[in-house]
C-alpha cells in the first residue's frame, strides 16, 4: 500500500479548485500542496503573516526572516503579499480562506472537532486553529482513521473542543466522510477495504452514500 | 527633535520586576533577541510576557523562560518549547492560552481605544469559560477584552531617527500591534537610518508610538 499520509494528502488535495485561497496545517496537512496540478494556481496562506506561501528553500538558501506558522524556512511565490497578525486573522475569521486543511485528535458526528490538547498530557496551545476552523469556508480534517485502532470518529468528543459543528469533510486513508446535517456519510471507500472494516474502526454512526464511489489513490 | 537612541542599558532601565511585557515576534521571528539577552543579563523575575508563543529553546522569549522570569506568560502556542510544559507542571509558570487571533485583536483593542472585540472564536469551547456571549442576529460571539502592557518589546528591521518602523517579510507579525498597546515601546532594529529615508508609503509603525531605538539587533543566525 502506498503511503497512508502521502494518499490522504493526495486525495485532499482533489478538493482544491483553481483560484482557492487555501491553509494548511502543519504535518500531513502541509503534504497536500505537493499534489496540486501545475496549471492551479492556489494562493496558500500562512497564518503569520502573508499569502503566496510557497515550497521549503534549498539548503544554504534560507531566508531567516521568512517562516512558515510551524517555524520552518519557506519561500514565497510572485505576487506574495506580507501582512501584521491582526490581518491576518482577519482574513481567516473574515470568511476571506476557502479551505483550511488540519489534522484532529477526534471529530464527531456533528462535525465537532477536538485538535489542540489533551489535558494532563498534552498542551500545546491552540494557535491558529480555533480562529481557521471558525472562520474558513471548507474545513477538511486530514487524519489516519484511528489512533493505533482507537477510535477518533466518534459519537461525540471526549476531549475539549476546538469549535462546535465546523467540519464538512473527513479524509483518511479508509475513505471520505462528509458532515452533512443528517449525520456522517460516507461517499468513498478505499478499496483495500471493506464497508465493514470502516465501520468498526468508527464509533460514530455512518450512513453509506447511495453514490458510493473508491477513492482514488 | 526628541532623541530615541539609547543603549541597551539606557533601554531596559525602566523595567523591573513584575514588570507586564509584550514581545513580537512569531517563533521567534520578529523578536528583539538583544532585548531579551540584556533582560536576562539583568535578571529581573516575575515578568508577565504576552507573546504570540512559547518559541523554542535558545530563542526570543524562550530565554526569559528559561531562566525563570516570567510568572505568567499569555500566548497562543506553547508546544515546541517544552521547558514552558516543566515549568507549569512544577508550579512555576502560569499559562494563558488565547487564540491567536483572539490574541491580536485583544492587543489591537488595547491600541486603538477600543473597549474589547466580539469573535465567534472559542464559543462553546474551555476558551468560552467566564466570558460573556453576546448574540448578534442570531449568532454567538464571546467579548473579549483589550489587552495592554507596560512596556512593547519591538524588532525593527529598520527605523529611522523618529522612530518610524519598517518590517522585513514575515518579522512583522504582532510587532505593529503591540507597538500601539504598551507605555513605552522599545524598538530594536536592525538598521538606523535618517529621517526621511523610509518612504513615507513604507512606514508600518509610525514614530510616534515609538519611545526608545536601540540599534545593534542581528539577523538571526540558524
Amino acid at each position: 500500500m502506498a503511503d497512508v499520509k502521502e494518499m490522504i494528502a493526495k486525495r485532499v488535495a482533489k478538493e482544491l479548485k483553481d483560484g482557492d485561497v487555501v491553509n494548511l496545517g502543519i504535518g500531513l496537512p502541509t503534504k497536500v500542496a505537493n499534489y496540486i496540478p501545475d496549471d492551479y494556481d492556489i494562493t496558500f496562506q500562512s497564518e503569520n503573516g502573508f499569502l503566496g506561501l510557497g515550497p521549503a528553500p534549498e539548503k544554504g538558501q534560507e531566508d531567516v526572516d521568512l517562516i512558515n506558522a510551524g517555524a520552518q524556512y519557506v519561500t514565497i511565490k510572485s505576487g506574495a503579499s506580507f501582512f501584521d497578525s491582526a490581518t491576518s486573522f482577519g482574513i481567516i475569521r473574515g470568511h476571506h480562506v476557502d479551505i483550511t486543511v488540519l489534522g484532529a485528535l477526534q471529530v464527531d458526528e456533528e462535525g465537532n472537532l477536538a485538535n489542540w490538547i489533551i489535558p494532563g498530557v498534552m498542551l500545546p496551545g491552540m494557535g491558529g486553529a480555533m480562529d481557521l476552523v471558525v472562520g474558513a469556508k471548507k474545513v477538511i480534517i486530514a487524519m489516519q482513521h484511528t489512533n493505533k485502532g482507537k477510535h477518533k470518529i466518534l459519537k461525540k468528543c471526549t476531549l475539549p473542543y476546538t469549535a462546535l459543528r465546523v467540519v464538512d469533510m473527513i479524509v483518511t486513508e479508509m475513505g471520505v466522510i462528509e458532515v452533512t446535517p443528517s449525520g456522517l456519510v460516507l461517499t468513498e471507500i478505499n478499496s483495500d477495504y471493506s464497508i465493514d472494516q470502516v465501520m468498526e474502526a468508527t464509533e460514530a454512526t455512518i450512513m453509506v452514500s447511495s453514490k458510493l464511489k473508491e477513492m482514488t489513490k | 527633535m526628541q532623541k530615541k537612541i539609547k543603549t541597551l542599558e539606557e533601554a531596559i532601565a525602566p523595567i523591573k520586576d513584575g514588570s507586564v511585557i509584550m514581545v513580537g515576534g512569531f517563533m521567534g521571528t520578529g523578536t528583539p533577541e538583544i532585548l531579551m539577552d540584556a533582560l536576562v543579563l539583568k535578571g529581573i523575575k516575575d515578568l508577565v510576557i504576552i507573546c504570540n508563543d512559547g518559541a523554542y529553546p535558545k530563542r526570543g522569549v524562550a530565554k526569559l523562560i528559561a531562566n525563570k522570569q516570567v510568572k505568567t506568560l499569555i500566548a497562543s502556542h506553547v508546544g515546541l518549547n517544552p521547558e514552558v510544559g516543566q515549568q507549569m507542571d512544577r508550579g512555576e509558570l502560569e499559562v494563558i492560552l488565547v487564540p491567536q487571533g483572539t490574541l491580536a485583536e485583544r492587543i489591537r483593542a488595547g491600541g486603538t481605544g477600543l473597549g474589547g472585540v466580539l469573535t465567534p472564536t472559542g464559543v462553546g469551547t474551555i476558551v468560552a469559560e467566564g466570558k460573556q456571549v453576546i448574540t448578534i442576529e442570531g449568532k454567538e460571539y464571546l467579548l473579549e477584552m483589550p489587552l495592554k502592557a507596560d512596556f512593547a518589546l519591538i524588532r525593527g528591521s529598520v527605523t529611522d531617527k523618529k522612530g518610524n518602523v519598517w518590517y522585513n517579510e514575515s518579522t512583522r507579525n504582532f510587532n505593529p500591534l503591540m507597538a500601539m498597546a504598551a507605555d513605552t515601546v522599545i524598538v530594536a532594529t536592525e538598521k538606523i537610518v535618517e529621517v526621511g529615508e523610509i518612504d513615507p508609503n513604507n512606514v508600518m509603525t509610525p514614530g510616534i508610538f515609538v519611545d526608545v531605538i536601540v540599534g545593534g539587533e542581528k539577523p538571526w543566525q540558524m
